[in-house]
């Protein structure tokens, strides 16, 4: 088991290192001549790139984030019994959706997101 | 309390056990005096019922190490110039992390059951000859060379604030010696060691500080050591040979 969450989290942190980079040189990039919310919507609604690189962006900060935050627990709280991996998948699945949920706003058109 | 000058240094010794207090003494400085030879004036001409730990004198044991003035190190080959303030004061405490057996003697026991824990005994397997030969220039060998003058003296143990935290992480020295066991071509219980030292006690527990390689006095680098060991464990779990 430890063998496995060492591996995930070291694959999901070479993920985050390139994803986090590119997130916030986009942002630097796009916003040095001042962008208004809309003018940022229209770029990313129906960018496939976009949606597909923050899907990744979010799988890999839903797996990279509950693994630290056990390792952190573990060491250094009395936390350490079944319940901690439970609550942390709970984590896991909290930031997942709340992850996809921002995605998703952005790329559908707000007719779809509204039904 | 000693006063300290140029001739004479203030030496306040740790005495009693896991409770206690530091005791000053005011040893007459010398030419080339080790903190060794500090501690053994005291206990020969100052007070007879202190308790410390040596043996070889000259490196090779490891029995004398100590913590001199907050660093853990061999008091034989430390010299006092090397060690002492500037206004001629040393502190000597018996190795952290470890259960103090008097003043400055401590019980190496738990720290050796974790060498044991860590499989760190060479399983051989057939004899591949009479006298099998391991070429010095091999990668494997190469990175077994690296840690394989380790004397157990207890320095990264006492170093080592994993340790601290957690009291049943291996620690660097049993790690260091899985690792050249995992680099010895000739030694067949990799499987089992690898499972014994992947655990949340072995080596995905350190943080990488590098007190051990700091403080180490034999130069070997422990947490290369632990490096190469998830290397290891990581080829392992996905399925390819060691």
């Amino acid at each position: 088991m430890t063998a496995i969450l060492f591996i995930a989290q070291r694959a999901s942190a070479a993920v985050l290192a390139f994803a986090v980079t590119v997130h916030l040189a986009t942002i630097l990039y796009a916003v040095r001549g001042g962008l208004t919310a809309g003018e940022v919507l229209a770029r990313t609604r129906d960018n496939h790139w976009f949606f597909a690189f923050y899907v990744l962006f979010v799988l890999a900060v839903a797996v990279h984030a509950p693994i630290g935050l056990r390792n952190v627990l573990r060491e250094w709280t009395p936390f350490h019994h079944r319940s901690i991996d439970v609550a942390l998948a709970l984590f896991a699945f909290v930031l997942l959706a709340l992850g996809f949920r921002a995605a998703v706003a952005v790329y559908l058109p707000p007719e779809a997101l509204l039904g | 309390m000693a006063e300290a000058s140029e001739s004479t240094l203030s030496v306040d010794v740790w005495r009693g056990a896991a409770e206690g207090r530091f005791q000053t003494f005011a040893v007459p400085r010398r030419a080339h005096q080790t903190i060794l030879d500090v501690v053994t004036e005291i206990q020969r001409d100052q007070d007879a019922t202190l308790s410390y730990r040596f043996a070889c004198r000259v490196g090779m044991c490891g029995s004398c190490a100590m913590v001199v003035n907050g660093r853990p190190r061999w008091t034989c080959r430390t010299r006092v110039s090397e060690a002492v303030t500037d206004d001629g004061k040393l502190k000597l405490e018996p190795l952290r992390n470890f259960t103090v057996v008097k003043d400055l003697a401590v019980e190496m026991v738990a720290f050796f059951d974790k060498w044991r824990d860590a499989k760190g005994h060479f399983t051989p397997g057939e004899p591949q000859a009479d006298f099998q030969v391991v070429p010095p220039a091999t990668l494997e060998r190469k990175a077994a060379d690296a840690g394989i003058e380790c004397i157990g003296c207890g320095v990264c143990h006492s170093a080592c604030d994993v340790v601290t935290w957690n009291k049943d992480y291996l620690g660097p020295a049993p790690l260091n010696r899985a690792w050249t066991l995992v680099n010895d071509v000739r030694d067949v219980g990799n499987d089992a060691r690898i499972d014994a030292v992947s655990g949340s006690a072995g080596c995905h527990a350190c943080h990488s500080h590098m007190s051990c390689t700091e403080f180490c006095p034999r130069g070997i680098s422990p947490t290369y050591s632990i490096a190469g060991l998830k290397r290891a464990m990581i080829r392992r779990a996905l399925g390819r040979k060691l």
